[in-house]
């Protein structure tokens, strides 16, 4: 807490000032925690549309006649496949399975790739990518080039559409264009983390506050304001989507992660992947599951979790769930407690213990 | 932030006010309040509970994090404060008075004099906004 002077600020940083942003480090830069408040916050985003600065996400680039060779041996997802213009959500796995990071695998053209990695992860992930690369591809590190606005919310492909023009509420999720804003070049994606329409636009600094006010301007009628990382976690929890040293790392892999909708076996080879089959073949041991608290009482990361006495696993996020106004979390139980339904107790350090009881999601898809 | 002048205090920022010979109350400070924000849940030990320094004997939830309550001193608790059953404004609004957690009969009253001062409180809390800064 006391380095805080090697903190670095994002492009947006003064704006973030002037709204009233309470200003926290995370992943080594200054950003804003709230503004208004999580939970308003929140509801926002779920019922109009909300701004956020991801610039501290970082950006990769994989360029070059081999790349797609590249791709597909770092992730476990199709990478390499899909049309250009397509964006992919992928783990990046080490050879025993455990999970390097999760990321967005754009693929730009059949000779080149646009990643958006972790903040956190960034400098193993440059690291891991170049040694795995072994020179095949050129792997560029942009990340000091690039802020990231995300507009998410009901309302996000209508502020999009007014500033990048109306194709973009006919784009289909998961999908990219590049365009231009006052003749700059920008990548306009319909991506993003809190189970919301809308998008994520990467955009040169220099042209990160103009167009931060522009959508402020442009969304005035919609409700939009800004929203801070309190309730981007909240979002993406309700979504039961994994954050990064939360949910998943290098000890879990994606299957336990509930995430095996990402490893595609038949792709080919790739890093991780005899591990990930020796692990389907000899069946999982434990599950990630979401689950709603039954009273009061908030799961934090860390906290055990019991069933008929025994441990049988931990919480690796939690909050109170501002959608549904009940406590509710994300952990790693041992089956068969990761069956819907399966009665569950929150062991919160030894203070208390409360009921919960895992449920297959916990809002519906939107 | 000024403190109350007759309270001691804790480095994880609880308080303790003597109220007669060998009763105390506990609490947590405005400090611990305002770095939680929105507190949702408020969870105490129960009256006959006896507690060690240092132990931790409650859990306060907010939307952005849990905070342990840690005894400041050993002994049973005789009282808890069941207002914030009800309702946990006052513990945000007025932490040092009608949002007071619990009541313990002290065994040593030693315990008390080693806890901080008002004046040791604020100079802590000066060196923590100092670093926020």
């Amino acid at each position: 807490m006391s380095h805080h002077e090697d903190l670095r600020r994002t492009a947006l940083y003064e704006e973030h000032v002037r709204l009233g942003g309470k200003m926290v480090p995370f992943a080594g830069f200054w950003m804003p925690v709230q503004f208004e408040g999580i939970a308003r916050e929140h509801q926002r985003v779920r019922q109009a549309v909300g701004l956020f600065d991801v610039s501290h996400m970082g950006e990769v680039v994989f360029r070059g006649p081999r790349a797609r060779e590249v791709v597909q041996r770092l992730t476990t997802n199709d990478v390499g496949s899909v049309a250009p213009g397509k964006a992919v959500y992928t783990p990046v796995c080490l050879p025993h399975g455990g999970i390097v990071d999760d990321m967005i695998f754009y693929k730009v053209s059949d000779t080149e790739w646009f990643v958006c990695v972790n903040a956190s992860n960034r400098e193993k992930d440059v690291r891991w990518f170049l040694e795995q690369a072994r020179g095949d591809c050129e792997v560029l590190d942009l990340s000091d080039d690039y802020s990231q606005i995300a507009v998410q919310g009901p309302k996000a492909p209508e502020l999009l559409s007014r500033i990048f023009g109306s194709g973009v509420s006919q784009m289909k999720p998961f999908t990219f264009v590049k365009t231009a804003w006052r003749g700059v070049e920008v990548l306009l994606a319909t991506t993003g983390y809190t189970g919301e329409r809308g998008g994520e636009v990467y955009v040169p600094h220099r042209i990160a506050s103009d167009l931060w006010r522009e959508l402020l301007d442009q969304g005035r009628d919609l409700d939009v304001a800004p929203i801070g990382l309190g309730a981007r976690d909240s979002l993406r929890l309700e979504m039961k989507y994994c954050l990064y040293g939360n949910d998943i790392d290098e000890t879990t892999t994606p299957l336990e992660a509930n995430l095996a909708w990402t490893v595609k076996l038949q792709k080919g080879d790739f890093i991780g992947r005899d591990a990930l089959v020796r692990q389907q073949e000899e069946g999982l041991k434990r599950l990630l599951v979401s689950f709603v608290v039954e009273g009061k009482g908030i799961p934090r990361h860390g906290y055990a979790i019991r069933a008929g006495g025994a441990e049988v696993g931990h919480v690796t996020s939690g909050t109170l769930s501002p959608t549904l106004g009940v406590p509710v979390g994300l952990g790693y139980v041992a089956r068969p407690h990761d069956a819907p339904g399966s009665v569950i107790s929150i062991d919160a350090k030894g203070i208390r213990e409360f009921p919960a009881r895992v449920q297959a999601a916990l809002l519906e898809k939107r | 932030m000024s403190v109350p002048k007759d309270y001691r205090f804790t480095e994880s920022h609880e308080w303790l006010k003597t109220e007669e010979e060998n009763v105390v109350t506990i609490g947590i400070t405005e400090w611990a309040v305002e770095k939680l924000g929105d507190i949702v849940s408020v969870d105490l030990p129960r009256v006959g509970d006896e507690v060690e320094k240092g132990e931790a004997i409650g859990l306060v939830d907010s939307q952005k994090a849990s905070s342990e309550v840690f005894a400041p001193v050993s002994g049973v608790v005789i009282e808890v404060n069941e207002i914030l059953n009800d309702d946990l404004n006052v513990l945000m609004s007025d932490p040092y008075e009608e949002g007071w957690l619990v009541r313990i009969e002290v065994e040593d009253q030693e315990q008390i004099d080693e806890l901080m001062t008002a004046d040791d409180y604020e100079e802590l809390l000066g060196k923590l906004e100092d670093e926020e800064a």
